[in-house]
């Protein structure tokens, strides 16, 4: 068919109009500060970062009735990357150039961080990570909410050795970086204890395994040659279930094999049925049990806002508190969402944390965290048993011999005045970022 | 001055309501001490608690011991009171009165760790080891077994005589034994030593390993020997544990694959929906279990025909739309099929939920099983092998003896002949993949038993599926069976010394290799037209 001219002219004035109008209103749209939300909501994480994804969005919700910050609104952008590793490093990327976020909050497995790592650092970008992690990583543009080993995994064995009087280990993890890598550093601590190598058995499974018949026996063959035995868990996801199951039915109960899992918290309990898993253990720097008013007020707040007086709050979240927080503060005082100056004014920043304390920000992205060891109760939350001051976190762990002389230093003091995240001492040299 | 009669009775009474309140109030100076160190919520001072109420002779104490073991002691935050809250009843402990309108706020609960539980267990072992119930005395006999000592035996061998409950005897006459491996008399040592040969209880082997290095060397040879018998004896039950590890993940496979084989055989479909078709039946599982909460019990009873009804349907209404029209084109089919599965996994993710819904186990499927103190058997596991087998068979039956299965079998042989006939091959078609579908849903219930129930569910067992129809052939059901187990057996086998990635890599190298021999598997379909 063909378009007279007069047809021609209208159609274009129309689509102008059109087209300046939809400018228009992104325009509009873009008197807020973007927040990207980067958890996955299906997949076999699904079961631990959904309930994060949850959070940021009260978290944004909150401080936009507060009037939001700079004058100006928070939207959230959330995306699902599906527990799948190089999905979030796509998804990252559409959230920082496409949505043109400030920040954003996001990852769970270490695996999904090293995927992420390279987008952030390649377009200057803000990643909040809130779990617990292997450390060997400082990341300008990163500032990690979660423990490093130092604040976790090697109290909770301090703890198994002291309290416990445990002197068989297993070491039994997801195969991925994480555990990997920390089994790496607790086996290096054990052995420098003192724990002979064949008293530490060491065994990986691929996410979801849920076969767990012959592993589950060979721990209580393991465990039953006369030395007390305990299990220290990196398994992540929802392969904590069958593995949990197995173990109940297997037998094997907190007061003859005590397992510390450094995965398991109040949300993947929830879905579980915790009877034969009273006494067992987990190691975090939060938990839903501990009773002081600012946590009592967050899980109020919390219940209220998911419309369910039976939802729990677990570590991961009170870190994304923390680093929401802070983030909040960092703005305030850079004036500006602008990376670098924001990463500058997070230094030093305080903010109370949920269990009485304050969490610091440090030189080297990482924060101050009190450590706690809970005993898994009926009902699913944790007893508090043992809890410690707060402990700065070390990035680089000092058994490693190949981190041991590393320090990172986002302000340059600790680094020759350049500020560097891999810094060694020894050479005074800044190795790059490592992606793996 | 005269004291009257009725200045007596009076006294008497006065006497007899001071007693009487006094045994009431029940604080007596160990129960006053215990309730001010159990104050302290210190977990030494609890122990100390313990210590003191297990010491003492109240009545009271057992009932506040075994509160504390449960987790259900609670002190009072103002009176100090020490009570018993459960959902079940709310008891105040000094005068063991039952609680009216308890506020959980006005009471704080007693702490406890791992270490105290261990330690308060074995103290109220020592007290239960005369309590009627038999369980409580097996328990606590169990329990004594690692801290046994000599100068218990006069009271065990006191025990022992009187005992009646033969699992309770056995295990008082193990802690008499072992009680005498630390006599000072060489004689009787000697004797236990002899006497608990091939007893595979742990406390036994780690109380040889100690002797057989004993400065006696009469002493030590004989440990030895009696450490060599053990250890054959656990060597030889390892394996048959893990024959049954093998087995039951074999039966899993063989659930899974059998629906697979009837379809692939029959039609030669590649249906790549297959997983999904197990994951509709673990959700119905799920919904059963939903809908009748308090029939935990039997909901697999319900689920069972349920899934073989849901995923039945779902098998004939993917027939009938979609690969029907692809009949002769296997890799159309293929397509077709793995579009299907996506669908499915994506309508389930959107209509119940994208994570993972949980699906309990009935009671009577939890534990395991005990055969000897290395050997138990899962009682999940068990009833699946069962589970299995049984599935195998009906299916077996319908095959040889029913009409439709004599259909199934001519299409599957030879499709023209059939036929010509009289045999509707469409309508057998149709029915075929309704009752591998079925088979598929009814897997999925018992792996909803197993292992997660999620939107992915499928893709962990279409894998697995094939690799057994590929290995077993499709001519016959015992194919499937035979590939199954064994696939199974050798990959639990694999797996201490290669680990759990490695033994399945091992597996598939193998029936790649497996298939270069034998391409149509260990069971082929015999005839001149067969499998052309």
């Amino acid at each position: 068919m063909l378009l007279n001219n007069k047809l021609k002219k209208t159609l274009l004035a129309a689509g102008t109009a059109a087209a300046l109008t939809w400018s228009s209103l992104s325009f509009a749209a873009d008197d807020t500060i973007k927040v990207g939300v980067l958890h996955s909501l299906s997949g076999t994480m699904a079961i631990s970062e959904t309930t994060l994804k949850d959070t940021m969005l009260m978290l944004i919700d909150e401080q936009n009735k507060k009037g939001g910050v700079l004058g100006k609104k928070l939207e959230a952008v959330v995306v699902d990357p599906a527990s799948n590793w190089p999905l979030f490093a796509e998804k990252a990327r559409d959230l920082i150039e496409k949505d043109k976020v400030a920040a954003t909050f996001g990852c769970w497995t270490s695996v999904s961080r090293k995927s992420v790592l390279p987008v952030f650092e390649e377009k200057n970008s803000l990643l909040f990570y809130p779990v617990q992690y292997e450390g060997e990583e400082s990341s300008k543009n990163v500032f990690y909410t979660g423990a490093s080993p130092n604040q976790q995994a090697i109290p909770a064995v301090d703890y198994l050795m002291k309290d416990l009087e445990v002197k068989r280990w297993v070491l039994a993890g997801t195969d991925y970086v994480y555990p990997r890598t920390t089994n790496k550093i607790l086996e290096a601590y054990l052995k420098s204890k003192g724990i002979d190598e064949k008293d530490i058995m060491i065994n990986y499974t691929p996410f979801g395994h849920s076969d767990w018949q012959s592993i589950v026996a060979d721990i209580k063959k393991f465990g039953g040659e006369g030395k007390k035995t305990a299990v220290v868990s990196t398994i992540n996801g929802d392969a904590n279930v069958p593995f949990y199951k197995e173990l109940g039915n297997q037998g094997i109960t907190a007061e003859t094999i005590p397992v510390v899992a450094f995965s398991v918290g109040e949300e993947e309990l929830s879905g579980i049925d915790t009877k034969p898993l009273v006494g067992h253990l987990a190691a975090w720097n939060y938990f839903m049990s501990v009773d002081n008013p600012a946590n009592k007020e967050f899980i109020a707040k919390w219940q209220e806002y998911t419309k369910n007086p039976k939802r729990v709050t677990n570590d991961p979240m009170e870190a994304h508190v923390i680093g929401f927080n802070m983030w909040i503060k960092a703005l305030e005082k850079a004036g500006t969402t602008d990376t670098d100056k924001v990463a500058e004014a997070m230094i030093g920043l305080e903010v109370p944390n949920l269990t009485g304390g304050t969490a610091k920000m440090l030189p080297n992205h990482h924060l101050t965290k009190p450590v706690l060891i809970g005993e898994i109760q009926e009902n699913g939350q944790f007893e508090v048993v043992s809890k410690t001051p707060e402990v700065a976190g070390d990035a680089w762990s000092d058994f490693l011999p190949d981190s041991k002389n590393l320090v990172a230093d986002w302000t340059g003091k600790e680094t020759d005045g350049k500020p560097c995240g891999n810094f060694n001492t020894e050479t005074k040299k800044c190795s790059g970022q490592k992606y793996e | 001055m005269l004291v009257t009669p009725l200045a007596k009775l009076a006294a008497f009474f006065v006497g007899l309501l001071l007693l009487i309140s006094s045994v009431q109030a029940e604080t007596s100076p160990t129960w006053t001490q215990a309730t001010a160190l159990f104050k302290q919520a210190s977990f030494d001072k609890t122990r100390e608690a313990i210590d003191l109420l297990a010491a003492s002779n109240e009545p009271q104490v057992p009932s506040l011991l075994q509160a504390l073991l449960d987790g259900q002691l609670y002190q009072h935050k103002q009176t100090d009171a020490l009570a018993l809250l459960s959902d079940k009843a709310n008891t105040d402990l000094s005068s063991g009165q039952k609680l009216e309108a308890v506020k959980q706020d006005e009471y704080r609960k007693v702490p406890m760790n791992n270490t105290l539980r261990k330690y308060l267990r074995s103290k109220l072992g020592s007290l239960s080891l005369s309590s009627p119930d038999p369980k409580l005395r097996l328990a606590s006999a169990n329990g004594l077994l690692e801290t046994v000592t000599p100068e218990m035996l006069p009271q065990l061998r006191e025990l022992l005589s009187k005992e009646t409950d033969e699992k309770v005897k056995a295990a008082l006459d193990l802690a008499v034994q072992l009680a005498s491996l630390s006599a000072s008399d060489k004689a009787i040592k000697l004797a236990s030593i002899q006497a608990l040969n091939g007893n595979l209880n742990p406390a036994v082997r780690n109380k040889m390993t100690v002797l057989s290095t004993d400065a006696d060397p009469e002493i030590a040879k004989a440990a030895k020997t009696t450490l060599r018998g053990i250890e054959d004896k656990a060597a030889l039950s390892a394996q048959m544990e893990t024959l049954f590890f093998g087995l039951s993940l074999g039966s899993v496979l063989v659930l899974a694959a059998i629906g697979l084989a009837i379809t692939f055989g029959v039609m030669g479909v590649i249906n790549m929906a297959h997983g999904e078709l197990i994951m509709l039946g673990a959700y119905t599982t799920y919904f059963i279990q939903k809908l009748l909460p308090n029939f935990m019990d039997y909901s697999l009873f319900l689920a069972i025909p349920a899934a073989f009804i849901v995923s039945g349907l779902m098998g004939i209404l993917i027939e009938r739309t979609v690969i029907r029209h692809l009949y002769g084109r296997p890799l159309e089919t293929l397509l077709a099929t793995f579009g299907i599965s996506l669908i499915l996994q994506q309508l389930v993710r959107t209509v119940v939920s994208p994570q993972n819904v949980p699906v309990s186990n009935p009671s009577w499927m939890s534990g395991s099983l005990e055969i000897n103190s290395v050997l138990s058997l899962t009682y999940n596991r068990l009833y699946i092998i069962l589970f299995c087998l049984i599935v195998f068979a009906i299916l077996y039956f319908v095959l040889r003896n029913t009409n439709l299965g004599l259909q199934v079998r001519a299409v599957s042989q030879n499709r023209a002949m059939a036929r010509a006939m009289g045999v509707r091959s469409a309508r057998v078609d149709a029915l075929t993949f309704g009752l591998g579908s079925g088979i598929a849903g009814v897997a999925g219930v018992a792996l909803s038993q197993l292992t997660n129930v999620g939107p992915n569910l499928g893709q962990a067992y279409i894998i697995d599926s094939f690799m057994v129809v590929v290995f077993g052939g499709v001519g016959n059901l015992w194919g499937t069976l035979v590939a199954g187990l064994s696939l199974g057996v050798i990959n639990k086998f694999l797996e201490p010394w290669a680990g759990a990635v490695l033994a399945k890599i091992l597996v598939l190298v193998f029936i790649i290799l497996f298939i270069q021999k034998r391409p149509r598997g260990l069971f082929p379909q015999k005839g001149r037209a067969a499998g052309d």
